[in-house]
């Protein structure tokens, strides 16, 4: 059995299961592009283009899997061919990279001139210039001070470069970025709870609404500011926030029904 | 990435750790049973230098002298054989390894403990590596994973460092002699032995994925 697992397995039994780093994944080979085999059935699938997603690298005979983590599939658009669409890997991660148009949270650690420095979490601070909030201009300076907290987005991100943010958006409005608030309570938790929580319909935020009311910023760098009416409020929110990586359905369900008792 | 000590690598870098610790996994399994080792991972961080290289020990009495050294070399030399460095330029990456208890064979779990917890933190990898220790006695015959005992009475003690991709030998470290033919009977019963130590990773893995 310890064989066939390090050996290269199809790719299609491998999503929804773990994988880990050195495993290689084959792709199914597609017949060329031919008008008249298009429509045979399952097996002349449609060649797609195939977007080798974070956790995989394309090798030779297929993708080679660098994060351990489950295997996820997503269908390109039109005809369900096999081999279109999107693999990606969906691992757990505390430490967050900058990616190119992602909503992070950061905190201002120096103003050097025309710029702030902006500390992200990740490997390198990021810069934001002073014209980058909405209605700034050179005379009208926005009143950012050091250790402010600033929900901005990244423009220039990748391994090469500095990272670099703005808080305004391609139309030159705020769109909600910009310094945040200065009460409230900011907190880190993992990129995978991040992502659970910004999903569609996610129910822990829509039961933590009926429970109290309060605003919550999500960054993708894992960072999440929370503001309710008192303090005491806050602080269940955010432990709640924090606590339910690790709950199931079910306990959060209790949990909200003991504190709503209160 | 190069390695830097546990010391500050500058203000405002990154010293938040950059993945879970390998700790919260049991420590390797009764087959190994042998010292335990519990890994931190740090990175990857800002560097103040381009290259920084120097690697640390977490001293216990004494300050690292030149086994240590030469260990966390060869750790090291085998992390970076693994390690798509390329995905992170100018950045580093800190492997913390604190040995809890040593019973035999503690190059062999270190390397075990520093690839568990890369896969934990997410670094990408090309592939994933394990450590085995063989002991050679006066006889010839080949003893894995060997306790301390064992090892002392040993005439020559191997450590594999190998890959999972294809068993390939990434590192090997030996002490005392042997023939060249011995040393290939343990290569390949170090390698006969890996896939025992490759289940346990995907079994650890897939224990900590079916919790979410």
């Amino acid at each position: 059995m310890a064989a066939a697992e390090t050996g290269a397995l199809p790719t299609e039994e491998r999503v929804g299961q773990v994988v880990l780093p050195g495993d290689v994944l084959l792709l199914p080979s597609h017949p060329e592009a031919d008008g008249e085999r298009l429509w045979l059935g399952p097996g002349a699938a449609l060649p797609g283009r195939l977007v080798c997603g974070p956790g995989l690298r394309s090798c030779g005979a297929g993708l080679l899997v660098t994060k351990c983590g489950l295997l996820r599939h997503r269908q390109s658009g039109g005809a369900g061919g096999g081999s279109g669409g999107a693999y990606w890997v969906d691992s757990q991660q505390k430490r967050y990279v900058p990616v190119k148009g992602d909503h992070v949270i950061g905190i201002v650690t120096l103003k050097a001139g025309d710029i702030f420095k902006v500390d992200v979490g990740g490997s390198e601070q990021a810069s934001l210039s002073y014209l980058a909030f909405e209605g700034a201009t050179k005379r009208n300076r926005p009143n950012v001070q050091v250790g402010d907290l600033i929900y901005g987005q990244f423009v220039v991100a990748n391994k090469d470069m500095e990272p670099e943010m703005v808080c305004i958006d391609s139309s030159g409005r705020a769109n909600g970025m910009g310094v945040i608030g200065h009460e409230g309570l900011l907190f880190k938790v993992s990129l995978g709870l991040i992502r659970k929580l910004l999903a569609p319909n996610c129910e822990i935020i829509q039961e933590l609404g009926q429970l109290y009311p309060f605003e919550v910023v999500f960054g993708m760098n894992g960072r999440i500011w929370v503001k309710a009416k008192t303090i005491q409020q806050t602080l269940i929110v955010a432990n709640i926030l924090e606590a339910c990586e690790h709950m199931t359905p079910e306990q959060r369900t209790q949990a909200f029904a003991k504190l709503s008792e209160r | 990435g190069g390695w830097s000590s546990g010391s500050p690598l500058g203000p405002g870098a990154g010293a938040a750790s950059w993945g879970g610790r390998a700790g919260s996994y049991p420590a390797l399994s009764s087959s190994l049973r042998t010292p335990q080792s519990s890994p931190g991972l740090y990175g990857p961080a800002e560097v103040k230098i381009s290259k920084s290289c120097t690697t640390s020990w977490p001293p216990s009495l004494l300050p690292p002298g030149v086994f240590e050294k030469n260990r966390e070399q060869l750790i090291r030399k085998t992390c970076e054989a693994v390690i798509l460095g390329t995905l992170h330029p100018r950045t580093s990456i800190s492997i913390v390894l604190q040995v809890i208890s040593d019973a035999g064979a503690l190059l062999a779990c270190c390397l075990n403990a520093a690839c568990m917890g890369l896969m934990d933190a997410g670094l990408p990898m090309k592939s994933l590596f394990c450590g085995v220790t063989c002991a050679l006695d006066s006889t010839g015959a080949i003893t894995l994973d060997p306790t301390a005992k064992q090892e002392k009475e040993a005439r020559a003690v191997l450590t594999f460092a190998i890959s999972s991709m294809e068993r390939q030998v990434l590192m090997c470290t030996s002490k005392g002699t042997c023939s060249v033919e011995e040393l290939q009977q343990c290569i390949a019963a170090a390698q006969r032995a890996s896939g025992a130590i490759f289940q346990f990773y995907r079994d650890s893995v897939r224990r900590k994925y079916s919790k979410t």
